[in-house]
């Protein structure tokens, strides 16, 4: 999006309580344009670390980029703290369950569909385990119109990997997904490998389904994470650009 | 990537946090993501007291050199007073 100068410009954030899975009560950060739309919309999947400042600041770029951007707590459960605390809590206790997740995503998903300003079109976005989580909830939470995988590990799972919160590999739901898919990886990530992307882009085709992948070289695990060693400007910068023509083109 | 690898054990002592001393109740251990340190991944050690609220918290995160170093170290130091008789269980 290009902005002029003149242009009237304004945002609303703010954090709020929706209902999650089994209706149960979570937060969720949420910031959208001011003005009477319609605009798309965006859930905003957070990554292991927890739902911290650079999901907030995500969160309100999305909003700044004119879509309805809403951030559940998957970790609300766990109580309150600072981020990390609660992260490594979560953490400790096998992560948070799979089914769990999907329904307070499908939660946010309601949400924004539900706004009067919004178009009813609604992506869904996510980094490392975030990643993970928008994959699972595209396949089987229905109504996304478009999922951006960055760098999501643990799509692919091997059998010693499932767990009673995580018990079926995401990339076995492909055959569900509805929507088209965006992927941004990085060459030296370490999970997902060059080689994990590569089963999942299989299954993708296997199942004849729309996706987009850019592998970036010289690049790993977060590399959009300004504030972390991994972050890599360019690869990054560029990633952003494929992310603003994706969502133009299949969310509006 | 998100490992996931961690496990959690109970633990009895005290670990000193911002606000001080506090009882243990358990630790933490885990190879994955890190909040500091400059690595993809490395060994993250976390006291905690759950019910104490997830504050109650004393982290370090060590690459993996370290890690194993420390883990001899505590051996060795156990080990050595064992042989002098300090250790009553």
């Amino acid at each position: 999006m290009q902005y002029a100068t003149n242009q009237y410009e304004g945002m609303i954030a703010e954090t709020i309580v929706i209902p999650g899975h089994n209706g149960d009560p979570i937060g969720a950060y949420v910031a959208r344009p001011l003005g009477p739309g319609p605009l798309p919309a965006i859930v905003v999947i957070h990554h292991l670390p927890g739902w911290d400042e650079w999901y907030r600041e995500v969160t309100r770029k999305f909003a700044h980029h004119g879509y309805i951007a809403i951030s559940p707590n998957l970790y609300h459960r766990a109580g309150h703290g600072i981020p990390e605390d609660i992260a490594v809590q979560v953490r400790a206790t096998g992560g948070v369950p799979d089914g769990q997740v999907v329904g307070d995503v499908a939660g946010a998903l309601a949400y924004a569909v539900a706004q009067p300003t919004c178009t009813g079109k609604v992506a869904v976005f996510g980094t490392c385990s975030g990643a993970r989580h928008a994959y699972l909830a595209a396949c089987r939470a229905p109504g996304f119109a478009a999922i951006i995988n960055c760098w999501g590990g643990r799509v692919t799972m091997e059998p010693q990997e499932l767990s009673p919160n995580q018990p079926v590999a995401p990339i076995d739901y492909s055959n569900d997904l509805a929507c088209p898919v965006l992927g941004i990886f990085g060459e030296e990530d370490s999970g997902p490998t060059v080689a994990q992307v590569a089963l999942l882009e299989q299954a993708l085709i296997a199942h004849g389904k729309t996706y987009e992948f850019h592998m970036y070289p010289a690049a790993g695990h977060g590399f959009f994470y300004y504030d972390c060693p991994a972050y890599r400007q360019a690869q990054a910068m560029e990633g952003w650009k494929k992310i603003w023509a994706f969502l133009a083109q299949y969310v509006g | 990537m998100c490992t996931m690898i961690a496990t959690q054990i109970k633990v009895a002592g005290s670990g000193k946090a911002g606000n001080g001393w506090f009882t243990l109740g358990e630790a933490n251990v885990s190879y994955d993501h890190l909040f500091e340190a400059p690595f993809e991944h490395a060994l993250s050690l976390d006291f905690v007291n759950e019910a104490l609220g997830p504050s109650a918290r004393v982290s370090v995160e060590l690459d993996v050199a370290s890690a194993r170093q420390l883990v001899d170290t505590i051996n060795a130091i156990l080990a050595k007073a064992d042989r002098g008789g300090y250790i009553v269980e």
